[in-house]
């Protein structure tokens, strides 16, 4: 066995920072086309609602390990030249837009009715509407599950480590495999997660208490 | 350069990707047995009097759900050992799956459970019903038609989760694909493949819980 020194917990940190950088480029890119596939989703044309509810069902259907992977091996096919961190990136983007997508139209169908008549009525357009109406109500509307979701991609990043990114986890398989100290390494990175998520998670759900005695 | 793709070389491994398949199936519904049972034990014991049973299980949630799966996997494929359980991969992939599906089993149970109201268990009461019946008309089975949504997508996301399980090496339909892949080279072919019966395999298992869903909880509630 080997000893968990500094330089360990350095490469962990390095890991550690991959692991960030994913989860934040993944909610930020998710973000961005998750409010079109929203839009889309609840938008008056049927076949941008077919597509779009098609695009989140397959998403939300299947593994994110297989999202990966085709994503992973899908971008090599176009003959791009590109390095994992952009593939899995990019995979990680689309997984999020998927999942933020169907968060935010519960929460634009879940603004009620009489607000888009107001709008109508006040003679406000499509893109007013949205903008200064709806989505403004609909963001705090969905903000619990928004953070929830932001846990779970933060966690989901682990999966990059096996289509071999090293990002923490990979980071700690390292380790593991250099110090012979799996339970250790593991319960290391395993406790870095939960000072990420465990935060985040509490903040979700004393929102969404407030927001449920508010609603009462 | 133009790519052309080869799907043959991965039908003819159609057997492999069908056992993978039941495989799958196989982890996901032992999990989902598995997590049942610990929801359950973990509601009672988080209503036990003993403040510290209480604060384990909230412990045992949390460090559960905020964490990856990939991590809680890795920890107790090498914990069992060195508690002096040996067991096989895909045995190990079930436990930590029960145990990952259990936590989250936990607290929907519980919401289920609070979400039936004091007033209508004491109105049962008042109509003299006995304490198994009032539990079993008035508390059971609404609660379970709150958990029932909630607790089958979470289902459903369990049996997704059981791909990485292929991380140690356990029997189920990715590590099937990355056997198929490493002798093929058809990486793009054999994972889009797969990935697509996930989705068969998820689209049914949706169908069928809603099946159940219309039968046993079609009733008008107001």
């Amino acid at each position: 066995m080997g000893p968990i020194g500094e330089d360990q917990f350095l490469f962990l940190m390095q890991g550690l920072k991959w692991t960030v950088l994913l989860a934040i480029v993944g909610f930020i890119g998710g973000g961005i086309f998750g409010i079109l596939i929203a839009l889309l989703r609840t938008s008056k044309n049927k076949v941008a609602r077919t597509i779009t509810a098609g695009y989140i069902g397959v998403f939300q259907g299947t593994p994110l390990l297989m999202q990966l992977f085709v994503v992973y091996y899908g971008v090599a096919l176009l003959g791009i030249d590109v390095n994992a961190w952009i593939a899995v990136a990019v995979a990680f983007t689309l997984h999020a837009s998927a999942f933020l997508g169907e968060i935010w139209r519960g929460s634009i169908e879940a603004v009620p009715k009489g607000q888009t008549e107001a709008a109508n009525a006040l003679g406000l357009h499509y893109v007013s509407r949205m903008k200064d109406v709806i989505l403004p109500q609909a963001l705090k509307i969905s903000m619990p599950a928004t953070i929830g979701f932001l846990v779970q991609l933060t966690k989901g990043t682990s999966l990059a480590a096996i289509v071999g990114f090293i990002e923490l986890t990979r980071a700690g398989q390292i380790i593991s495999n250099q110090t012979y100290r799996p339970l250790l390494v593991f319960g290391i990175v395993g406790a870095i997660y939960f000072i990420i998520c465990w935060p985040l998670s509490h903040a979700g759900s004393r929102l969404e208490k407030r927001m449920a005695k508010a609603a009462r | 350069m133009r790519y052309t793709f080869d799907f043959g070389a991965v039908l003819d491994r159609a057997p492999e990707l069908l056992w993978g398949s039941l495989g799958t199936v196989g982890l996901a519904l032992a999990g989902m047995l598995l997590a049942l049972v610990i929801g359950l034990l973990g509601v009672v014991a988080r209503s036990s009097k003993s403040e510290i049973t209480r604060a384990a299980v909230i412990v045992f949630v949390e460090v559960v759900r905020n964490t990856p799966f990939l991590v809680q996997i890795f920890f107790i494929y090498f914990a069992l050992p060195l508690m002096g359980i040996r067991l096989n991969p895909t045995v190990t992939a079930i436990i930590a799956l029960g145990i990952n599906g259990g936590a989250y089993a936990i607290e929907i149970i519980r919401g289920g459970i609070e979400s039936v109201s004091r007033g209508q268990i004491e109105a049962g009461f008042a109509l003299g019903l006995h304490k198994a019946d009032v539990f079993r008309l008035i508390v059971l089975k609404p609660a379970l038609r709150a958990i029932y949504p909630s607790l089958t997508s979470q289902f459903i996301m369990l049996t997704l989760t059981t791909s990485v399980c292929t991380s140690i090496a356990a029997y189920e339909l990715t590590s099937a694909a990355q056997r198929i892949e490493s002798d093929t080279f058809r990486s793009f072919e054999v994972y889009f493949t797969v990935t697509a019966i996930y989705l068969v395999i998820s689209s049914l298992m949706m169908g069928l819980f809603a099946l159940i869903s219309r039968h046993y909880f079609n009733y008008p509630t107001r």
